[in-house]
């Protein structure tokens, strides 16, 4: 369970969180939407630390850590795994490498490292590729790396920031597919952070919209897409509506 | 014929000293300049240990150090090289000097090549749970492997022109001799086979320290 009590956090004169209150329960796939620059990828680095927020709690299992320092942080981290929109997979490292990074800080022996790899690469389907390195790879398959290396430490939760927003529709479908599995059979909870209705729609049961730093908008995913309130909702609605007519009339004239 | 029988020997004895005065300065150069680069790069605005009064005086004596004129640097500290080496002179008497010149040289290649370094990779490493340790020896220094390198064979290069300005106080090498032979003797093919050596080593390291670089980087595959 994430617990966020009035969140606020400023980059000096400027506040860009404006008292975020968020409840996130163990097993949900949780989406946070909102356009660029409204907040979103500060909130979810609240969620591990890596943005310390200048006012509010943030609770972990009912547990505060806003004020953890030195090893307690680190210990935190280690249980939280990550991914990234541009993957952010260490370049001089192989695949292999780069799933067992996690591992490695935490001292994990070799062999235990490697066999652990080995499983976490069979999962993501690239076992062929572990003494390969990432620039070697395509986008869809240095993501599955990253996910593989997000969960060597079988981690509880999991933040996604923009982890498909990098990649092509089909790419996109594969590594949500990969997600929700990771979700349902490891039981991880997942918070994903996304600009793209679509997405959130495939894998969230629910969903937070964040606008200017602040939510306006929050429910079962569900609903919120039959019956938006917020104005911020409803445009993002709209966009992606347009869209989706767009590529029917294009597929029509294809048929043609 | 007759050149090489008398002064190939020579040569080949100067050739080797430059070498390994360049060398052994390197290396301690290195071993004081990686620890100064990593501390006032970590110590800048944003990064990991951010410290405004010690990334400032770190930076200052860098470019304090890089800003004197080596030849001045060499006479000017002999009393410190004495109290170091026991001596001001020869190979000895050369290194400290060189040292103490290569090293802000050093840090500063080495804070440049660290300072390539995605932010990206750094944030996924404290993400992993990394200590400021861990992220300085496993994902900047790793990461930035082959820009090291190709920095130290530009190292090389420079300390071997200051090796040969270290001649100067007897320190041998080709420097040395070019001085010796050419200027006070004369003796302009003495010089001028000096120079060629000269030149050959820098082509012959430059091009070592791109194929290592290229080696191990493991962009490049």
């Amino acid at each position: 369970m994430i617990e966020l009590r009035d969140i606020r956090k400023s980059f000096g004169e400027k506040e860009v969180l404006h008292g975020i209150n968020l409840e996130i329960a163990d097993g949900d796939v949780f989406g946070i939407i909102g356009v660029s620059g409204a907040g979103k990828s500060t909130l979810v680095r609240c969620m591990n630390l890596l943005e310390r927020p200048t006012s509010g709690r943030v609770l972990i299992d009912g547990r505060d850590v806003t004020d953890l320092k030195g090893a307690q942080l680190i210990q935190l981290r280690q249980f939280i795994g990550m991914i990234f929109q541009n993957f952010s997979l260490f370049q001089q490292r192989s695949v292999a490498e780069n799933v067992c990074f996690p591992l490695e800080i935490r001292g994990v022996a070799k062999e235990e490292r490697l066999e652990r790899a080995t499983d976490l690469l069979k999962m993501v389907d690239l076992s062929d590729f572990a003494d390969a390195y990432p620039v070697q790879l395509s986008g869809g398959q240095q993501q599955r790396v990253a996910i593989a290396r997000a969960l060597a430490n079988r981690p509880r939760i999991m933040l996604c920031d923009e982890a498909t927003s990098a990649l092509d529709t089909r790419t996109t479908m594969s590594i949500l597919e990969l997600l929700g599995r990771v979700n349902r059979e490891l039981g991880v909870t997942m918070v994903v952070i996304t600009h793209s209705l679509a997405v959130a729609q495939r894998i969230c049961n629910r969903i937070a919209v964040i606008d200017d730093g602040r939510i306006v908008e929050e429910g079962a995913t569900r609903e919120v897409f039959a019956h938006p309130q917020a104005q911020m909702t409803k445009d993002l609605l709209l966009f992606d509506t347009v869209i989706q007519d767009f590529s029917e009339d294009e597929r029509e004239k294809a048929v043609i | 014929m007759g050149f090489f029988a008398e002064y190939g020997q020579l040569l080949l004895e100067g050739t080797w000293d430059s070498i390994v005065m360049t060398a052994v300065s390197c290396i301690f150069a290195y071993v004081l300049g990686i620890p100064l680069g990593v501390l006032v790069l970590i110590t800048g605005e944003g990064n990991l240990r951010p410290n405004r009064p010690v990334h400032a005086v770190l930076g200052w004596i860098i470019n304090v150090g890089r800003s004197i004129p080596f030849i001045i640097l060499l006479f000017s500290i002999i009393p410190f090289t004495r109290l170091i080496v026991g001596t001001s002179l020869g190979v000895l008497g050369a290194i400290v000097p060189l040292v103490v010149c290569a090293t802000p040289f050093v840090a500063r290649m080495v804070e440049q090549s660290l300072a390539e370094v995605d932010a990206s990779l750094i944030e996924a490493g404290e993400a992993f749970g990394a200590s400021a340790w861990q992220l300085v020896y496993k994902v900047y220094l790793k990461e930035s492997l082959p820009s090291l390198v190709r920095g130290a064979s530009i190292t090389f290069i420079t300390l071997f022109g200051f090796v040969a300005m270290a001649g100067c106080v007897g320190a041998g090498g080709l420097g040395d001799i070019a001085i010796r032979y050419g200027y006070q003797r004369y003796q302009p093919d003495v010089m001028v086979a000096a120079v060629i050596l000269c030149v050959i080593l820098v082509e012959v390291v430059q091009s070592l320290g791109n194929a290592i670089s290229k080696a191990v980087d493991k962009r490049t595959r």
